[in-house]
């Protein structure tokens, strides 16, 4: 499978539907001249919207406000389960509430470089645009938001920004963002506009040819995980918001359910996929404590406002913390490295999330780490305690530091010791994980994939990141796809469909990829060798985080698409499931998953390999400044990466999207002065 | 450390179920409940048996999948802590641990511990909302909120729709879980406009789907993992009469 450089191609400009005009106009004029669907076609109409999380849910209830008919898919039993649940900082938006030189500009700006110019400019722009309508509809829906005493919402600070634009909840923002959208969307069941399967879960979309020969997506076959049995749906139009690929890695911070199944499905019926390799890295999770061990605890960005991140200078004082024979605070203040204050004194422990998980990698490889295994540095509050009092702390924090006591033992809040007057306190050990995906299905202006009435949206599409998010965006981009965007830009579409009558789901292509579908959980059933699926995946997992993970090289990178080789015949030949088909059963479904999770970490690798330059979230040894930073190559990978699958044992082929950039002057990222 | 694990195995919903116990299951005070479930069910899958089915997903205490009645607790001996979050060191080395799904006319068993909780989705569906179309709302400032009242709408909505409160309940109750959601609307300016109609419709739907009568014992908040507070309830109430009075 080796990939051929002969067959790149290059994307014609016009595939992007980036619309004409300068960038702050470029959606005012799209809305102006798309065209609509009257509200008496709009009932003829029908949309599958799979995934219920802050996209799906949000996009699902306002596509049934505006008069379509939805079918609505989720894995887990309730939508309201979907992992933008466990988003606890924020979300931006560019209100300039607290009158700090924020405008949607500046917003668009840090997003853009904060993705490290990888970004399609105008897809940002529109983003930071909508930001604001965002944060209206979610308080008219009853979100709780924080505020202040005079009786106005409230914000703070996350990473990469010199302002504070980010909007929470406690530290339960992303639960309270999508029970804002469940309770919308449950408004539109109850109206009987929305029809909800949960348990349902995708497993292929169906492509129906129209009169010229075009395919397009017209329904999904979707296995009901409580009878085991396949169901077949049809529409005029489906989007997939599935969410993204982090559990590749095994260990991660996404939940336990969370697959990229349905969107390797896209991807083989013809949807490119973009930018694989930009994978975010979260410099704050709990660190990982033996192999028994099933996820990665995630502990907020926000607590890089009052937490100050640090590994003693001595390397003496390392050694007995892992030996266990000192406390971090028993380190005097003199012989602490505040290394993030230190390397970047403009934004210090407030960098963007892949800048400072690379510092704290860089510390522990020289031997700095702070507990057993070497791979921790410290997350202290005693400044912002001595400086605010536990109660202030405990206001902002309070949820996060009872989140950290009851998986580690240890309370962040607790005196530890008093040296000289000052208060030294606990401070939480932290190390970064995978934790959200940049990359995804390619979509263009209108988030329709290259499959013509395929839409993805969220996280599972590539668009608005680049090749880094920054804090509190993901809810910011889904809500932005779900209210804002798509049910205005499907409309483009669906008004050529209005006199295409409803679909039947006994057409031969539904017959066929049922076929398929059923052949697939045949064939897994019928391997009957000896590892469970855990076992396989704690091995993908095993080679994506060690040689497609922080620090990538090509050497590295080759040898991983070796080790997928073995572990995709280990998978095909070795696997057993218990039971039957028959009913439930969640060892087979999660094979089902694991199957998909192999082909990604391939791809993953595959792009990986390609960019042979360090931006953002990807970082190759090989191309580094002396001061360790990410050096990027704008002459020769100023391009969305798109890969075109070409069947199952050939290596997917790349097609460039070049990005134009009008408005902003790409430069090196710079967060110290 | 080792513990027994004596877990409800129920095929199907139309099965008869019955406890089988799992004697010296390896695992480590470090380690969570679930995954010591995790790894009891490697070693079912090593012998050729099925796993132990159980709902279970953001593993962070926020997603409300997880649903285990352990030893007599619904999520266990910790207090404002969800199944996930439980962690072996709660537990003696060598004791007994008794695992049963929710128990609830209205929550069915499908599968060894997993229950069915469609009928929380349906109470919501039938009026926790704001009816208000995207699109045509005012500037988030517009309207001032005290901020004692946004904290306590906050406190009301942290409730993540797990059922433990049912579950804890003699009569199997579910007024924790839909007092929390009529307070947190009817705290907000935006949900007051239709305070009346949504408790009438919340409520009944609630009776429908039989769910008990509240004990007033309050084991409900006693048990539950986000501390939701009892006083919802009797907000509930004064909303439910003062609607019922204006019908």
């Amino acid at each position: 499978m080796e990939l051929s450089k002969e067959n790149i191609k290059v994307m014609n400009p016009a595939d992007s539907k980036i619309p004409e005009g300068p960038v702050a106009e470029k959606w005012t004029n799209y809305k102006a001249h798309q065209k609509l669907v009257n509200p008496a076609n709009k009932r003829k109409l029908d949309v599958i919207v799979v995934g219920t999380g802050l996209a799906g849910a949000s996009a699902a209830s306002t596509l049934a406000e505006m008069g379509f008919n939805v079918l609505n898919f989720c894995i887990q039993d309730s939508p309201r389960r979907a992992h933008s649940i466990a988003a606890q900082g924020g979300i931006n938006a560019a209100k300039n509430y607290q009158n700090d030189g924020d405008s949607i500009y500046r917003l668009f700006y840090d997003t853009v470089k904060g993705g490290d110019y990888r970004a399609r400019e105008a897809n940002v722009y529109r983003l930071a645009e909508v930001s604001n309508n965002i944060i209206d509809q979610c308080v008219a829906q009853g979100v709780p938001f924080a505020r202040e005493y005079g009786g106005l919402l409230a914000n703070r600070s996350f990473g990469g920004a010199q302002v504070s634009r980010t909007f929470y909840a406690k530290g339960q923002t992303g639960q309270q963002l999508l029970l804002g959208a469940y309770s919308s969307l449950n408004r539109q069941i109850q109206l009987g506009k929305v029809k909800s399967f949960n348990r349902y879960e995708m497993h292929d979309v169906v492509l129906v040819k129209d009169e010229n020969g075009v395919p397009r997506a017209r329904g999904i076959i979707a296995k009901n995980l409580v009878t085991g049995q396949f169901e077949r749906f049809a529409a005029h139009a489906v989007v997939i918001a599935t969410g993204g690929y982090g559990n590749t890695y095994f260990l991660s911070t996404n939940a336990m359910g969370c697959n990229c199944s349905a969107a390797m499905a896209c991807y083989r019926k013809g949807a490119y996929f973009a930018n694989p390799a930009f994978v975010q890295i979260h410099p704050t999770c709990i660190p990982v404590h033996g192999d028994k061990q099933s996820k990665l605890t995630l502990m907020s960005e926000s607590l890089r406002n009052d937490g100050r991140i640090w590994v003693p200078k001595k390397l003496e004082d390392a050694v007995k913390l892992q030996k266990g024979q000192i406390k971090g605070s028993d380190i005097p203040e003199g012989d602490r490295d505040y290394y993030l204050e230190r390397r970047y004194p403009a934004f210090g422990n407030l960098v963007p999330r892949d800048v400072a998980s690379r510092a704290a990698k860089e510390r522990c490889d020289a031997g700095f780490g702070v507990n057993n295994t070497g791979l921790a540095v410290f997350l202290d509050f005693s400044e912002a305690i001595n400086r605010l009092g536990i109660d202030v702390v405990r206001q902002r924090y309070g949820n996060l530091f009872d989140m950290y006591e009851e998986i580690t033992d240890v309370n962040p809040g607790e005196l530890a010791c008093t040296v000289d007057g000052v208060n030294y306190y606990n401070p939480m050990m932290i190390y970064p994980a995978i934790h959200y995906t940049m990359g995804g299905i390619w979509v263009d202006y209108e988030l329709q994939t290259s499959v013509k009435g395929l839409f993805a949206i969220g996280e599972c599409n590539f668009s608005d990141h680049g090749a880094n998010r920054l804090g509190a965006s993901a809810l910011m981009q889904g809500l932005a796809d779900g209210y804002f965007v798509l049910p205005y830009t499907i409309q483009n579409y669906l008004s050529d469909q209005i006199t295409v009558p409803r679909f039947r789901t006994d057409l031969p292509e539904f017959d066929a990829a049922e076929a398929e579908c059923k052949a697939k959980m045949d064939r897994l059933m019928n391997i009957k060798g000896k590892l469970s699926v855990d076992t396989i995946h704690k091995e993908l997992g095993h080679i994506m985080w060690e040689y497609v993970g922080m620090a990538r090289d090509k050497e590295g990178l080759e040898k991983a698409l070796e080790e997928f080789k073995r572990i995709r015949k280990e998978f095909d030949t070795n696997l057993y499931i218990p039971g039957t088909q028959d009913g439930m059963n969640v060892e087979l479904d999660k094979a089902f998953r694991l199957n998909d999770f192999i082909t990604m970490g391939e791809l993953v690798a595959y792009d990986a390999l390609n960019r042979n330059e360090s931006c953002g979230g990807h970082f190759r040894t090989e191309y580094q400044t002396a001061e360790g930073e990410a050096k990027r190559d704008d002459a020769n990978y100023f391009y969305v990466a798109c890969w075109d699958y070409q069947g199952p044992d050939k290596a997917p082929e790349l097609i460039k999207e070049d990005l134009h950039y009008e408005a902003i002057k790409v430069q090196t990222r710079n967060y110290k002065s | 450390m080792k513990v027994n694990l004596k877990v409800w195995r129920q095929a199907g919903p139309r099965e008869k179920g019955g406890f089988v116990t799992y004697t010296d299951v390896e695992t480590t005070p470090d380690t969570s409940f679930l995954e010591t479930l995790d790894i009891l069910n490697e070693t079912l899958i090593e012998k050729g048996e099925e796993p132990i089915v159980f709902d279970h997903d953001c593993r962070e205490g926020i997603c409300g999948m997880c649903s285990l009645y352990i030893n007599g607790h619904p999520h266990g001996p910790a207090t404002g802590a969800t199944t996930c979050q439980l962690y072996m060191r709660r537990f003696q080395p060598g004791s007994t641990i008794t695992v049963e799904p929710w128990r609830s006319a209205a929550f069915p068993v499908i599968k060894d511990l997993m229950v069915d909780r469609n009928a929380f989705d349906k109470i919501q569906q039938a009026g926790g909302y704001v009816s208000f179309n995207c699109g045509g709302a005012q500037d988030a400032n517009a309207i001032p909120i005290s901020k004692v009242n946004a904290d306590e709408a906050m406190d009301s909505a942290s409730c993540i729709g797990c059922g433990a409160c049912v579950a804890a309940c003699k009569n199997g109750s579910a007024m924790l879980f839909v007092s929390a959601k009529v307070s947190q609307l009817a705290l907000l300016p935006q949900g007051e406009v239709e305070k009346d109609r949504r408790v009438r419709a919340m409520v009944a739907k609630m009776d429908e789907l039989g769910f008990g009568n509240c004990t007033n014992t309050g084991a409900c908040a006693a048990e539950c993992p986000k501390n939701i507070k009892l006083y919802n309830i009797g907000r509930m109430n004064r909303h439910f009469i003062a609607a019922k009075c204006k019908m």
